[in-house]
């Protein structure tokens, strides 16, 4: 069981421990494989759906696919890569996100995304929600108009702080993340020092009064596209 | 505050054995009895099932039968989905409205009547039809509307609109329903008379692998849509480690078309739980499931009455026909208005009280499903085929049918057509003679396997109806000429959008792009180029999607495109003056000159 499992990706052998998914030993090998809502301290959950590949010609998630044996994973061509890239203006168009003025600019997963897969204007139409903001807690800000619905925050608060204060509520294009409470933060336990506060990979969750302690120009994916600190590992 | 809330919410969860893995029950017992589930009642319910509120008020939003707002103590919903609206349904609507002073999405000033449009509710055969509560009225008109509409309001009880009862067992005393059976062909699996008990007597005879063994020879595949072989699942079902296993039938019937299964319920409700006990014998389960969708509420109190019969002739319960140890039961779990709760996992999420989300594959149920449990998840249809290779031999099945697609099928067939209903066929039949037996020689296009499958053109009737020709788990709907193939196609796409779980990105976000791509072309505001960017769209949207509801919600797009791309050519138009014909300057200015509170200068 524990023998090592080989597979290709777009033509490159790639190891895999039993039981890792391909996204993981993907990483291990240098390769990239483009990402929203899988995290490395939590469970694969699925949604964002940028990480899909083609294995064996069918397309799967590659943050909840198991690796296996022999199997041939198409990531980086042309096809997905254009597909990727809708999925990424779909989530754009989707929420209203200001980059020019949002907090999370520079580094954002999402907005680093956009860069790294060329999306300068979607095509897609702007679907303009109102959405709610929720600033009630003292040290905490939800900003809805940003959520990518990634689930970050729900399994960060339920699986690493044990809490549970974040879960989705509505389903379809209705779906919104809500807290424990009967309306706000402020009547939950969270706290400023969760997990859950820093794991949001766009401007939904934030801290109050650190606003752009980092300035513009030096955050995390101002100088290097996302999945660079990945792909650096390659023949380490 | 609502009188006797925190009692009466105890004891709901208290009859439920404050066991959190039976939220549906609960919530639904609460929404029957206040009609609605208000936050204080989801807080005692976190209280008393050691949940989370967030946890409980994310069931509550997920489920069109649920809702966190007051309603009415009585609850009407006309089905608005294509069937019905083809038959009328929007005047039926507009009487109900009328009547009543409100509009769709309101309850009367008294809070006691709520008007709402629901989704196919599985009378395509007797459209247009209305749930009020749980019960179900059929061929509804206009005057019809008007007239429950004015009894309603003088508290008259649901049940009491029922007058004329159904044929067969709609008309049981457990039943009472106007619904009809509308049977128009019989065959020789599904709709023939079963011996009560020998199929299941004939299987505990066997070893359980050999059971198995017969439905893979059978060459069974499943009735519900995807095909799976069957005997292959509870293979792996039953080679799966597991404390327990668990049989669930989907009687979720929620692909607008479908509404065999409704038959099966309502005639042969024996067969179906003898198919289950033969599976739970086949995977060493203890326990079935019988998912039942919220719109076939009037047939519970009959299934359970089905269900006791068998307790009493020991063909359910302990050591079933004289079988040492072979221990089986069957609950029934309602649902609660969701059509993705009919793909397997959602089902099994809602089960265990959760939202209707699908979960992540693998593992797959046949390893971890119902609690985490080896689970095997089968369509009522597939059930009724099991009792019937049993019963006949699996030689006897192989026979009927085609290579690939062995034995009959049972379609649901609706629109225009002379004479809707239910058809046993043998799978191979090809669909101008499907046709030709109900009546619809004259049909434009024909909508096989219901919105999630493909709308086909006069080209393809010479098809085979077969898992690899055209596949369908039931649903055939047939229009007729002047119908608009475009409009069929965006009222379906009304339905994704509406039933997505939300999710993921492709699905959630895609199908409501795909349906205002599909709208720029009917209204004349689209170009060429737009037919590339819908393609594209719904590629993206099926390859990337999580679910099967993902997966397939592009078809009507897709298939239409590909069959009837003429129509869409015909709506196309060229821009004149390098302006994108969808682009309405003076709308995008309006909320900006409102604000200014004068009109731009430039436009
Ligand atoms: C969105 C969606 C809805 C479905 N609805 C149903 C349904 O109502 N009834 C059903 O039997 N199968 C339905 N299915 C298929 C089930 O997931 C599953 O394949 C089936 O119940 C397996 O049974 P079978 O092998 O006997 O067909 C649905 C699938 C999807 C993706
Ligand atoms: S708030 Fe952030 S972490 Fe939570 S679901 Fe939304 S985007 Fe994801
Ligand atoms: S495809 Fe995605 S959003 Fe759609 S129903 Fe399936 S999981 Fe939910
Ligand atoms: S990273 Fe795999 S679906 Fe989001
Ligand atoms: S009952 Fe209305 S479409 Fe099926």
């Amino acid at each position: 069981m524990s023998d090592k499992i080989t597979f290709m990706i777009d033509g490159v052998e790639v190891q895999a421990q039993p039981g890792q998914t391909i996204m993981v030993a993907a990483d291990a090998a240098g390769i990239y494989i483009p990402r929203l809502c899988a995290h490395k301290d939590l469970a694969p959950f699925g949604s964002c759906r940028v990480c899909t590949v083609l294995v064996n010609g069918r397309p799967q998630s590659a943050c909840t696919q198991p690796a296996a044996e022999g199997i041939m994973v198409e990531n980086n061509t042309k096809k997905m890569t254009k597909m990727r890239a809708n999925l990424i203006e779909m989530l754009l168009v989707e929420g209203n996100h200001y980059c020019p003025y949002c907090e999370k600019s520079g580094n954002c997963e999402l907005q680093a995304l956009a860069y790294r897969f060329g999306v300068m204007v979607p095509k897609y139409p702007f679907m303009f929600p109102n959405r709610d903001v929720d600033a009630s807690h003292p040290d905490i800000l939800i900003d809805r108009n940003r959520c990518v619905l990634c689930a970050r925050c729900v399994r960060a608060s339920r699986d690493l702080d044990g809490k549970n204060v974040f879960q989705f509520v509505g389903r379809g294009p209705e779906k919104r993340v809500e807290v424990n409470a009967n309306a706000r933060l402020a009547d939950t336990n969270a706290d400023v020092t969760d997990k859950a506060v820093d794991i949001c990979p766009v401007g939904a969750l934030l801290r109050k009064r650190v606003g752009f302690e980092v300035p513009i120009g030096k955050r995390l994916y101002d100088s290097k596209p996302i999945g660079s600190d990945i792909e650096a590992q390659k023949g380490a | 505050m609502i009188d006797n809330l925190e009692a009466t919410v105890k004891s709901i969860c208290q009859e439920c054995g404050n066991d959190r893995g039976r939220m549906m029950d609960i919530v639904r017992a609460v929404q029957q009895q206040f009609a609605c589930v208000p936050g204080e009642a989801m807080d005692i319910i976190a209280r008393e099932v050691k949940t989370h509120r967030v946890e409980v008020a994310g069931v509550v939003s997920f489920y069109a039968f649920l809702s966190s707002r007051q309603k009415g103590k009585v609850i009407i919903r006309v089905c608005n989905d294509i069937i019905d609206m083809m038959n009328g349904a929007d005047r039926v609507i507009a009487a109900f409205s009328e009547e009543l002073g409100i509009a769709v999405g309101e309850t009367t000033a008294d809070g006691k009547i709520t008007l709402e449009t629901t989704p196919c509710i599985g009378m395509c055969d007797q459209a247009p039809a209305a749930m009020i509560n749980d019960v179900i009225i059929t061929y509804l008109s206009s005057d019809q509307a008007r007239e429950i509409a004015s009894k309603l309001k003088k508290d008259i009880e649901p049940q009491k609109l029922v007058q004329k009862l159904g044929d067969g067992n709609n008309a049981h005393e457990l039943v009472q329903t106007v619904v009809h059976n509308n049977i128009r062909k019989k065959g020789p699996v599904v709709f023939a008379e079963l011996p009560q008990g020998m199929a299941l007597k004939r299987a505990v005879a066997m070893h359980p692998a050999e059971v198995i063994r017969d439905v893979k020879t059978a060459r069974l595949r499943g009735r519900g849509g995807a095909g799976f072989p069957t005997g292959m699942k509870w293979e792996f079902t039953r080679g799966a480690n597991g404390p327990e296993r668990f049989v669930i039938c989907n009687a979720d019937e929620g692909e607008p078309g479908t509404f065999k299964d409704r038959v099966i319920l309502t005639e042969y409700p024996d067969m179906l739980f003898e198919g289950m006990a033969i599976a739970g014998y086949a995977i060493g389960a203890e326990t079935g499931i019988l998912y039942l969708r919220a719109e076939y509420a009037y047939l519970r109190a009959f299934m359970e009455d089905v269900l006791q019969k068998r307790r009493d002739k020991n063909l359910l319960g302990n050591n079933i026909c004289g079988k040492d140890g072979f221990n089986f039961d069957i609950r029934i779990q309602m649902g609660a208005g969701a059509y993705i709760c009919g793909e397997e996992t959602a089902l099994i999420s809602s089960c265990e009280g959760l939202r209707g989300d699908p979960k992540n594959r693998p593992p797959f149920p046949a390893q971890k499903g119902y609690k985490a449990s080896p689970t095997t998840v089968n369509n009522v249809e597939t059930f009724c085929c099991v009792a019937r290779i049993l019963d006949k031999g699996p030689g006897w099945f192989a026979e009927m049918g085609s290579t690939g697609s062995s034995g009959t099928k049972l379609l649901s067939i609706s629109g225009d057509c002379k004479r809707p209903g239910v058809y046993e066929v043998p799978f191979g039949i090809k669909l101008r003679e499907v046709l030709e037996m109900v009546g619809a020689k004259d049909a434009i296009a024909v909508q096989m396997g219901g919105p999630s499958g493909q709308m086909v053109g006069p080209t393809d009737y010479d098809r085979t109806i077969c898992y690899d020709d055209l596949a369908t788990g039931g649903s055939v709907m047939v229009f007729g000429p002047g119908r608009d193939v475009l409009e069929v196609a965006d009222k379906f796409m009304d339905f994704f959008v509406e039933e997505s779980c939300g999710y993921c990105t492709p699905c959630r976000v895609g199908n409501v792009l795909l349906q205002q791509g599909l709208q720029k072309v009917m209204v004349g505001k689209a170009e060429a180029a737009d037919l590339d960017y819908l393609q594209e769209l719904g590629e993206t949207i099926k390859t990337t999607s999580r679910c099967g509801l993902g997966q397939t919600s592009a078809n009507p797009v897709l298939s239409t495109l590909k069959n009837f791309r003429s129509v869409y050519e015909s709506k196309l138009q060229t821009s004149t003056d390098g302006m994108k014909l969808s682009f309405d300057i003076k709308a995008a200015v309006s909320q900006a000159a409102g604000l200014a509170e004068r009109d731009s200068v430039h436009f």
